[in-house]
């Protein structure tokens, strides 16, 4: 371990705020694409999973159309 | 190899081995990433010189590297789009190109915060920063274009063609931004016997760039995966999928 | 006929189309010329009217000032032939494409690229270039140009279909630009400390080789993509 404490690591020999500021604006941009993918997929599976109900509506309201 | 490889020309094929290699990347990636992090930031020696403003260099350099290696992965996937008409590679370029711009930024801002202290600017007009600058560009045009399209299908041809002009115009880009101004250091580790870096350095700088390479890949599979059902959502394979899970 | 002879006239043809249209709306000729004097009249505004700071800043100005004005004919270069459906008699015709797209950017360059290197000598007065200088102005503009219409014409390819596709091409185009930008610029500046500027020149004599062979592919698959 490089430092004697915690707020030494946080100060990071007087640098702390250019480290702490690159390291978080990366975890902020990989961490922005990452969830941004994973809810952009999320969101596709639900949109063929309503475009699949509505077909099934159409397929059930012809049926009954037929019945009647 | 061909007889290996073109059954992964079907979209379903693809997607399945996007879900068997994924999870391979993102243990190598979270793995690499924690460790190199905190190996970077807590325990690697200060520099003498830099003091610890330097511990940047365990994101810059990765970053820096993979902005173009995943720009050169681009370029191979749009060749291989346009010569065998692979629709999976060219959805491949689509995939790929956010993730590339994503590292260029981060390399872009590591550089300029690691450049205030070091220079005494946020920007300096530096050979390599300026064209990191381009590479960005390039890869908001790939994309912008690709948007641009309301043919999805010709938007990823044309992102494909503007995709090869721009690795063909990279090395002229970059040898004449070099050429026309020069401050940045060299390379550090060009050759591992001679590398100018410590080893106690070195070591959590190259487990930095592999966390980061699986991380390019995991963030580009996880793209394609979402590509590949935006193409083929009226197939019964994909309403199979999303019936299942 | 023979088939070199008809390539010749194919070539001929659309070259000599390009040209007379543009002749006759003469704007299309004058339009980017008062561009790039308003914009080389727009610097000494903005930055002061010092002779010496002017001379030292002028290679560049009238770099960046034929940047824009090349950019502003290109939107044209393809959209009229698209919107009339003769780019697809083009490309469905037996004839290489890559020819009728090389006699279109000649026809571009000569209305848009060589009017500029004729007026060189009057731009570099208005911006107190020193004398010295004025070969290699004439000379870059004269090998730089044509790299710009040859780059120029892949990014008008790619956004012809495009509704909006005016700025988008200029995002695609001006980074490619850029080394064009770098080596004319040093060899004007070269040629004012009145050194050999000839190495920059073979730069971009090498450049404009490439993209002589290169470019006309590129521009006529990205062509082909966009009326598909």
């Amino acid at each position: 371990m490089q430092f004697e404490s915690f707020s030494d690591f946080i100060a990071m020999g007087g640098y702390g705020f250019y480290v702490w500021l690159s390291f978080g604006s990366c975890a902020v941009i990989i961490l922005g694409l990452l969830f941004g993918s994973l809810y952009e997929g999320k969101q596709l599976k639900q949109q063929v999973k309503s475009q699949m109900a509505r077909e099934e509506r159409i397929k059930k309201a012809k049926e009954m159309e037929a019945q009647v | 190899m061909w007889k290996w490889l073109h059954p992964y020309a079907k979209a379903e094929r693809a997607y399945q081995l996007c879900n068997t290699l994924l999870p391979y990347f993102v243990v190598v990636s979270v793995l690499c990433i924690v460790v190199g992090w905190v190996w970077g930031l807590a325990y690697a020696p200060a520099d003498y010189q830099q003091k610890d403003s330097y511990r940047i260099i365990f994101i810059h350099v990765p970053s820096a590297i993979l902005s173009m290696g995943a720009y050169s992965s681009m370029a191979i996937a749009a060749i291989i789009a346009l010569v065998w008409q692979l629709r999976n590679a060219e959805l491949a370029v689509i995939a790929i190109a956010p993730v590339g711009a994503a590292m260029t930024a981060i390399a872009l801002i590591t550089g300029s915060a690691w450049g205030k202290p070091m220079w005494g600017a946020w920007w300096v007009w530096d050979a390599r920063l300026t064209s990191e600058l381009i590479l960005l560009f390039l890869y908001l045009g790939v994309l912008s274009l690709f948007h641009a399209f309301e043919d999805k299908k010709a938007g990823g041809k044309a992102a494909c063609i503007l995709a090869i002009v721009g690795v063909v115009n990279l090395p002229i880009i970059h040898f004449s931004v070099e050429w026309w101004n020069t401050l940045h250091q060299g390379g550090a580790i060009t050759k591992f016997d001679t590398s100018a870096i410590d080893p106690s350095m070195l070591w959590p700088l190259l487990i930095n760039i592999l966390g980061f390479a699986a991380l390019v890949g995991m963030l580009t599979l996880i793209r394609l995966k979402n590509e590949i059902i935006q193409v083929e959502k009226h197939r019964p394979w994909v309403r199979q999928l999303v019936s299942r899970g | 006929m023979q088939v070199s002879n008809s390539y010749w006239t194919l070539f001929c043809s659309v070259y000599k189309k390009d040209v007379t249209l543009a002749f006759r709306q003469r704007a299309e000729i004058v339009n980017p010329l008062l561009f790039f004097l308003i914009v080389i009249t727009l610097f000494p505004l903005a930055i002061g009217p010092e002779p010496g700071l002017l001379a030292r800043m002028a290679p560049g100005i009238i770099w960046v000032a034929a940047l824009l004005s090349t950019m502003l004919g290109l939107d044209k270069i393809f959209r009229d032939d698209y919107m009339d459906g003769s780019l697809e008699q083009l490309i469905a015709s037996p004839y290489p494409l890559p020819l009728a797209v090389l006699a279109k950017v000649a026809a571009h360059w000569t209305t848009a690229g060589l009017p500029m290197v004729v007026m060189a000598p009057v731009f570099s007065m208005l911006m107190n270039l020193e004398s010295q200088a004025l070969g290699a102005t004439i000379l870059t503009l004269l090998i730089g140009t044509p790299l710009l219409s040859f780059i120029g014409a892949i990014g008008a390819g790619l956004t012809v279909g495009l509704q909006k596709g005016g700025i988008l091409m200029s995002l695609l185009v001006l980074p490619l630009y850029i080394p064009v930008l770098i080596f004319a610029t040093s060899a004007i500046d070269t040629s004012i400390m009145s050194l050999a500027y000839s190495g920059q020149l073979a730069i971009l004599g090498a450049m404009l080789a490439v993209a002589l062979v290169a470019a006309p592919i590129a521009i006529s698959s990205a062509l082909r993509v966009s009326v598909s």
